[in-house]
């Protein structure tokens, strides 16, 4: 039992200890604090053991045979892809765990949280096993253990209509990936006592290319209804938001990155990746997912929603990252592979960072704020100037703005993509320009909705009075902040040497050793970015430096000169007072892209006017809803929803009541399994 | 050494420049018009008193407002100096390429945007809103002109596409390169706010889009502003000259190469410059839902570039 072992050991006694001892303890005050000390204790453990795998490259296998022994036991195998994974959940549980014990006090006396120590502490218990997984049960087991746990952590705020809809939402299609990944890794096993990840890898060489093909497809469709691709992003706007903001931030940080490890774990290391086609499947769901994803975004108002859309834009974004690398892949074309998975990763990484940030700053937001509908916040900048920096940050990074780490990962998709030029068949070569252009508008439409979330959250005047009031939230929760604050900073700046360590581990998985020659991409990059080709580049630190320089000269000579500032009025055409109805709101914000997309967004607009009896030129009120119809969404789900509830009332015929009818049922029941256990004799 | 010192020269010249050129273009407009206009070099003046101005700041604004202008003349300072002005083969200096140049741009409009917002004056508010909805408009159009260069240099590096087009004039004159020329020039008019996108001058603030979102700014903060503008003006249409029609850039440093590279960029921007002003003289400016269809027209116009670039191969 080497370090590794002994830090798996440690995460696990964290998790379990904060989860059981959260149970037993006697104060309110005392349960945040365990459950907080517990899940630290488990995610510094396991932050641990994944970066001494990452460091020494070597990986860590351990089974525990007699647990579940005809399952073939317990299995852990930690390799760099996993590894990586396991970092990035314990690098967001770690601040959210400590931001927790501050906020979660607004529960204390209003709600369990006894169950909610041990639903959290489950939760971070699955994630963190769900990469660490060796054979399909612990990958099972760990998988649902997390579905379950933050089924239960969804419906916290249960006593609001939205959050169980929420909750509905999330378990039906958290389940019906479950439902898909049992096939899929039945398809795969070669037989009844070998499933390690090993043996299916072994097995996969063998099986037929429809076979392949199937066990593909189901992966795409169940780890994407985990990672939010769409059109199986439906349960993410509602269940993150529902969500206390810790547990959204890692919701949308780590849980569904899980499902982009699920998928490049399956596609590539143990299919080890298949022909063009499937590819293309990935890039035009790649495309969809980041569209629609920051589309909606964009239309939302309330600020969680807001966050929850970027994620799906996000994943879409990693998405494109694989789709453009198994498309490489299939052309023999590894090198140029290794960058668009390596891009992936690291737009995994950047993404689980400045998402992270992002949810807990609102979070601190809702605290002081009490809505997440951004019409009603505004001027929080003067109360919480700490919170509002962080979330600057966040934005900025979620924009792909350099020298942050977002723009880092977003240029090497670019690149990725570009080098599909290199295709040797025109026709599908010709796509890969397609996925940039989408990609391009894609930011910047991500750019627009960051200044919406920042620009209408946190400046100009308050819109409420509680937002008016608001001042900032515990220190610890501010610190936490700080802390993946400065995560998204030193990953853009340190962005080469992070994607030289991306690089190494997909280098790792079985399509890639050795097959990869060392190319001036790939090596050891300095301070620069580099396309594949090795002549393009773009150095965030240098860039940082530069513009930091430029803006220090500035200054300083502006400064010199002497600079008088005079505080006035905003100017107002003449009117006497200004007062925050004459603001720009969100929605108004949005109007122009709402209008140009509206084939998308489809809006209901509702528009009545009560004038005056005597003459109709004056105006008493005037009342204007409109709403975004996901219709999408509808055209896709409602028949599913119609037809399990059909179903579900012939079902109840079945369940009358009656104590006879279900005697009868039993012996009904005997009587089927004697005859097929004759049957089977 | 020289290299890092041409490098820091050739950006001190467009950041020179940048108030000649805006200057050069409202005095031909004004000469078009049948007005005898302002001179060319009206820009360094204004320029100059808005320095020895005091600011005024709203009560409402932030930090935010007041760092903006300086991140904004930080960015587009940053650009230029990645664009191959009047030397190309500066390589290793250079801290980006194409798609790092699209990037600053878009953190400089991002904070002025934020900084429309901070006033709480409802023109800034739209100002931004509309800003933000052509810079996410154009920005497709952008990346696929940058993609039709890169398929023919195989790279995203300016130095690279220079040479490229050098080396192989007749592209230069190919399907691909017209194209996305003319994508890029649609993009550029949108980009830095002029006709028949948004009006530079206008005096009415319901059809501002850049004005709008700049309406609270004055004294130094102003100069900065609009002095960044002018040289974003100056970095698009430089752009679209070297990269198009990269001739007579200096490819080493000898001082005469540096020499007919600095004349030949003032000749080439003059060229751009008066197409512009011609342009706004003769279009009228769209309606903003109008807007869209340009763009769309623009982001036709680049993957047929790129369309026209794979079947050349």
């Amino acid at each position: 039992m080497d370090v590794i072992g002994v830090a798996l050991w440690v995460m696990v006694a964290g998790y379990m200890g904060g989860a059981g001892l959260a149970l037993m303890a006697p104060s309110p005050r005392a349960v945040r604090v365990i459950t907080g000390i517990g899940a630290v204790v488990g995610s510094a453990a396991g932050l641990a053991a994944a970066l001494t795998v990452l460091a020494t490259h070597r990986p860590f296998e351990a089974v525990l045979p007699n647990l579940a022994a005809t399952t073939g036991g317990v299995a852990i195998r930690l390799d760099l892809l996993g590894a990586l994974f396991l970092a990035l959940v314990a690098a967001v549980s770690l601040p959210a765990a400590i931001y927790g014990i501050a906020y979660t006090a607004a529960y204390d006396g209003r709600r369990s949280l006894r169950a909610f120590g041990l639903m959290f502490n489950g939760f971070l218990l699955g994630m963190s096993l769900v990469p660490s997984a060796g054979n399909v049960f612990t990958f099972l087991l760990a998988w649902e253990l997390m579905a379950v746990t933050s089924y239960f952590l969804v419906l916290t705020e249960n006593e609001h209509s939205d959050t169980r809809e929420a909750g509905l939402w999330y378990a039906a299609m958290t389940h019906f990936g479950f439902v898909l990944l049992v096939p899929m890794f039945l398809m795969m096993a070669p037989g009844a006592d070998a499933t390690t990840f090993a043996d299916l890898r072994a097995g996969a060489a063998g099986l037929s290319p429809a076979a392949r093909n199937g066990v593909f497809l189901l992966a795409v469709v169940a780890f994407g209804s985990k990672a939010g691709l769409v059109p199986l992003h439906v349960w993410l706007p509602r269940a993150h938001p529902a969500a206390p903001s810790h547990v959204s931030a890692l919701m949308s940080g780590a849980m569904i990155k899980l499902g982009i490890y699920g998928l490049m774990r399956v596609t590539i290391d143990l299919l080890g990746t298949g022909p063009e086609w499937w590819g293309g499947v990935v890039l035009v769901a790649g495309s969809l997912t980041a569209l629609v994803g920051v589309l909606y975004a964009l239309a939302e108002n309330d600020l969680k929603r807001l966050l929850a859309y970027s994620s799906v834009e996000n994943i879409g974004v990693i998405a494109l990252g694989i789709g453009a690398g198994l498309v490489l892949q299939s052309y023999g074309l590894h090198s140029l592979a290794l960058v668009g998975f390596g891009a992936a990763l690291l737009h995994s990484v950047n993404h689980a960072c400045f998402k992270g940030l992002l949810f807990l700053a609102t979070g601190n937001v809702v605290h002081r704020a009490h809505t997440r509908n951004m019409e009603h916040m505004g001027g929080l900048i003067k109360g919480m100037p700490q919170t509002a920096a962080f979330f600057l940050i966040g934005s900025a990074a979620a924009a792909a703005l350099p020298p942050l780490n977002g723009f880092a990962s977003e240029w090497m998709v670019f690149q990725a993509l570009l080098s599909g030029a290199q295709i040797p068949r025109p026709e599908i070569a010709i796509g890969t320009p397609l996925a940039v252009g989408v990609l391009a508008l894609t930011s910047g439409l991500a750019a627009a909705c960051f200044v919406k979330a920042f620009g209408i959250s946190f400046l100009a005047l308050p819109r409420s009075d509680a937002a008016a009031r608001a001042r900032e939230v515990h220190w610890s929760t501010r610190a936490m902040m700080a802390v993946l604050a400065l995560g998204c900073v030193v990953l853009g700046l340190e962005a080469p040497r992070a994607l030289g360590h991306m690089y190494r581990i997909v280098d790792s998985l079985s399509p890639f050793p050795g097959a990869a020659p060392p190319s001036p991409a790939t090596s050891g990059t300095g301070v620069w970015l580099l396309s594949p080709n090795g002549i393009a580049r773009a150095s965030p630190l240098l860039i940082a430096c530069l513009l930091t320089l430029v803006v220090m000269v500035v200054a300083i000579a502006i400064r010199a000169r002497g600079l008088a500032v005079r505080p006035a009025d905003t100017w107002g055409c003449g009117r006497i007072r200004q007062t925050p109805r004459m603001e720009y709101t969100s929605s108004a914000f949005a109007e122009p892209l709402r209008r140009i997309f509206s084939e998308l967004y489809r809006p209901t607009e509702d528009l009545s006017v009560i004038v005056h009896p005597e003459s109709p030129y004056f105006v008493r009120s005037i009342t204007y809803t409109s709403q975004v119809v996901p219709w999408l969404e509808r055209a896709l789900y409602d028949p599913v929803i119609r037809g399990v509830r059909t179903l579900a009332t012939y079902v109840r015929r079945l369940q009358a009541g009656s104590v006879h009818l279900y005697l009868l049922y039993i012996a009904g029941a005997l009587a089927v399994a004697f005859v097929s256990a004759w049957w089977a004799e | 050494m020289t290299r890092y010192l041409v490098l820091a020269g050739q950006t001190l010249v467009a950041v020179a420049l940048a108030p000649a050129l805006a200057g050069f273009i409202r005095w031909l407009k004004a000469r078009l018009q049948g007005r005898r206009g302002a001179p060319p070099w009206q820009p360094y003046f204004d320029v100059r008193k808005l320095f020895g101005k005091e600011a005024v700041v709203s009560h409402t604004a932030s930090w935010i407002f007041k760092a903006t202008p300086f991140l904004v003349f930080g960015t587009t300072v940053v650009v230029a100096s990645l664009v191959p002005v009047v030397v190309a083969q500066v390589s290793p200096f250079v801290v980006g390429d194409l798609f790092a140049a699209v990037y600053l741009l878009l953190l400089g409009t991002f904070f002025l945007a934020l900084a429309g917002l901070d006033t709480g004056s409802p023109f800034g508010g739209m100002g931004a809103s509309r800003e933000m909805t052509v810079v996410a408009l154009t920005e497709p159009t952008v990346a696929l002109s940058i993609v039709a260069l890169a398929l023919n240099a195989g790279s995203t590096s300016f130095s690279q596409i220079v040479a490229h087009t050098l080396t192989q004039p007749s592209a230069a004159l190919g399907p691909g390169h017209l194209l996305a020329f003319a994508a890029l020039f649609i993009v550029t008019l949108a980009e830095t706010g002029r006709l028949p996108v948004d009006n530079p001058s206008t005096h009415l603030e319901l059809t501002m889009i850049h004005e709008a979102m700049v309406l609270e700014y004055s004294g130094p903060y102003l100069a900065l502003i609009e002095w960044g503008a002018a040289l974003k003006l100056l970095v698009f249409l430089t752009l679209a000259a070297n990269l198009f029609m990269p001739w007579g850039i200096a490819l080493s440093l000898a001082p005469m190469a540096l020499l007919i590279g600095l004349v030949s960029v003032i000749a080439k921007l003059g060229v751009l410059a008066a197409a512009i002003a011609v342009l706004e003289t003769r279009v009228a400016k769209l309606r903003l839902f109008r807007v869209p269809e340009l763009l769309s027209v623009s982001f036709v116009l680049a993957l047929l570039a790129v369309m026209s670039t794979f079947l050349a191969r």
